[in-house]
């Protein structure tokens, strides 16, 4: 993939990130690279590889279903910016 | 032109689990807002998710109960959208690789079978609650990280009907299953609806609209009735449907387009490189299919077979499955199994019924809570089955009325004395002596000259009433039958 299918602007916004014209610039140039080093490695040739979704072979790590003791409630809002009747307060959400 | 409605069901479930999915917080209803949370589920930086074996083992158990494979690769993935309810900024679900997958639920609807086919049910986790305000919303997160199950229908339905009847089915499989309480007040089960609708016997499916976030089945069912007709008036008009979602407003009764952001649906799927994959093994499966259970359909097919039962009886005992084991402990044995069911549906049901709310108020006026009352239940009750089943039999032999059995019942409820017993006690042997019943007729037509004179005159049910007055003087041992016969040869003649 080239640098230029690849729209900064768009995966910016869908991370939430609000980046300078300069940024933009730079950043696409960064992901422009590490697109092409994807690119090169799209030339080997993994006809025979199971594809994996992890690189260890370590399969059903469970605990059991116990519970345990939560949060003090004042340290699990400790980190809130607003709060309000023990909720994270946050602005309005609009569907 | 004639339209048909094609629907598709993606149903929430919460599974019954004491902790949440990925860490040991409670997954309990009602706590006070923030209070079962933790740094996993909060989503603090560094911590790590470790899955919950029982949500794991609930999932292939809702797999095996709707008839689905069981893939031996099951994976994990992050989902990543950004919303207040969501504190890590992505949702763990099973993306490509779920647990289960390519079910079916057979139901009955409109006097027949009728059967959806389940694509998947996948496993993932709840996000938190969020109230609104007028100026902000506020998020609890007791809820985010309870492991719940996405159950995603082919698009089988064809009326909001169906669906209706579909989702009643499907909660009663999952909750006869264990799998989950489905309590609908407590927000336990939320679907989205999808409907498209084309013109009757063609095959192209038209454009799907999407209902969002319902909590009540009734409220699916109007949602779908609504939103078919809607969608018929556009197309039929000439109109053009577009992909949307859209919001039911219970209280108005419509469905109104909801605005969504062209992107919102870009999650960028990934798989979640902090979770191992799931490969369940052979023991593991054998393991959690030990723990199916009969389907609720198949109980009830089985009731009207081995025991020559009406459907409504069946019904009741598929419904209610204590009180369809109780009846199985005794219908073997019975002679009349249909007489067997009338009692443990009639008189034990309801006697057990009545006496736990009369308890639940007592106890309520003592302060207790409802889930700390002691009540009844058909395991803690004073008599045995095989008493139930004596009594019925005492009636069939005709060796008491049914009016004297319903004593003899009372009383082996309050003391668990046994109905033989009772009867020689009570002396309430069914008299068919006609010459002790006869001399009973006589003083009850000399006490009721009026009902007397209205058979005579061609009341007919005068007759049940002196019978009426005859049974209450015999203290209920007399033979009804014979009773009515010396009656009405006495007033005839
Ligand atoms: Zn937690």
């Amino acid at each position: 993939m080239a640098t230029g299918d690849f729209d900064v602007h768009y995966v910016a916004h869908l991370a939430r990130l609000k980046l300078c014209p300069e940024e933009e610039r730079q950043i696409s140039d960064q992901m422009g690279d590490i697109l092409g080093y994807i690119e090169k490695l799209k030339e080997v040739d993994v006809s025979g590889v199971e594809p994996t979704a992890h690189p260890f072979p370590l399969v059903n790590v469970t605990r059991p279903d116990v519970s345990r003791p939560s949060l003090p409630h004042e340290d699990a809002l400790r980190n809130a910016p607003q709060k309000a009747g023990g909720l994270f307060t946050v602005p309005k959400i609009v569907e | 032109m004639e339209y048909e409605a094609v629907i598709g069901l993606e149903t929430h479930v919460q599974l019954k689990t004491k902790s949440k999915m990925w860490c040991g917080c409670a997954n309990s209803f009602g706590s006070e807002p923030n209070t079962n949370v933790c740094p996993v589920c909060l989503g603090m930086p560094g911590v790590l998710p470790v899955a919950n074996a029982e949500a794991l083992r609930l999932t292939v158990l809702t797999g095996y109960l709707l008839n689905c494979e069981i893939p031996r690769f099951a994976k994990f993935d992050r989902k990543n959208y950004f919303y207040p309810d969501s504190a890590k900024n992505y949702q763990l679900t099973q993306y490509d690789k779920p647990s289960t997958a390519n079910g079916h639920v057979d139901f009955e609807f409109q006097g027949g079978t009728s059967r959806v086919r389940i694509t998947r049910a996948h496993l993932e986790e709840d996000v938190g609650k969020s109230t609104h305000f007028e100026r902000n919303s506020g998020v609890d997160f007791n809820r985010a990280g309870v492991p719940l199950l996405e159950i995603v229908s082919e698009p089988d339905i064809t009326s909001a009907d169906m669906a209706y009847e579909y989702l009643n089915a499907l909660k009663e499989i999952l909750q006869q299953g264990g799998v989950s309480d489905c309590d609908m007040e407590k927000g336990m089960v939320r679907c989205d609806v999808n409907i498209s609708v084309r013109p009757k016997g063609t095959k192209e499916l038209g454009a799907k609209i999407e209902i969002k976030n319902m909590n009540s089945f009734s409220g699916v069912r109007r949602a779908a009735e609504y939103e078919i007709a809607r969608q018929i008036g556009v197309v039929s008009k000439g109109g053009k449907l577009i992909q949307s979602t859209r919001r039911w407003d219970d209280v108005a009764g419509i469905t109104e387009e909801m605005r969504t952001k062209e992107d919102a649906h870009d999650y960028r799927y990934f798989p979640e490189p902090d979770l191992m994959p799931f490969e369940p093994t052979d023991e593991w499966l054998a393991e959690v299919k030990s723990r199916v259970v009969e389907l609720p359909s198949a109980r009830k097919a089985r009731f009207m077979t081995d025991y020559q039962l009406p459907a409504g009886d069946a019904e009741v005992f598929k419904a209610n499955v204590e009180l369809g084991n109780y009846f199985e402990q005794i219908a073997k044995q019975a002679k009349n199994p249909k007489a067997a069911a009338n009692w443990v549906i009639n008189n034990l049901q309801a006697k057990l019924a009545e006496t736990n709310e009369q308890s639940a108020q007592e106890q309520a006026a003592m302060g207790l809570e409802p889930a700390d009352m002691t009540l009844l239940t058909l395991d803690s009750l004073k008599f045995k089955p095989e008493q139930l089943l004596e009594l019925v039999g005492l009636v069939e032999a005709k060796a008491i009325s049914s009016s004297a059995a319903q004593q003899v019942f009372a009383e082996m409820f309050e003391t668990g004395k046994a109905p033989a017993a009772i009867v020689q006690e009570k002396g309430l042997a069914q008299v068919s002596d006609t010459g002790a019943i006869e001399k009973i007729c006589d003083e009850v037509i000399a006490a009721n000259p009026g009902p007397a004179a209205d058979f005579k005159a061609g009341k007919v049910a005068a007759l049940n009433f002196l019978k009426g007055q005859v049974m209450k003087q015999s203290k209920g041992k007399a033979n009804p039958g014979v009773a009515g016969e010396i009656l009405e040869r006495k007033l005839k003649g």
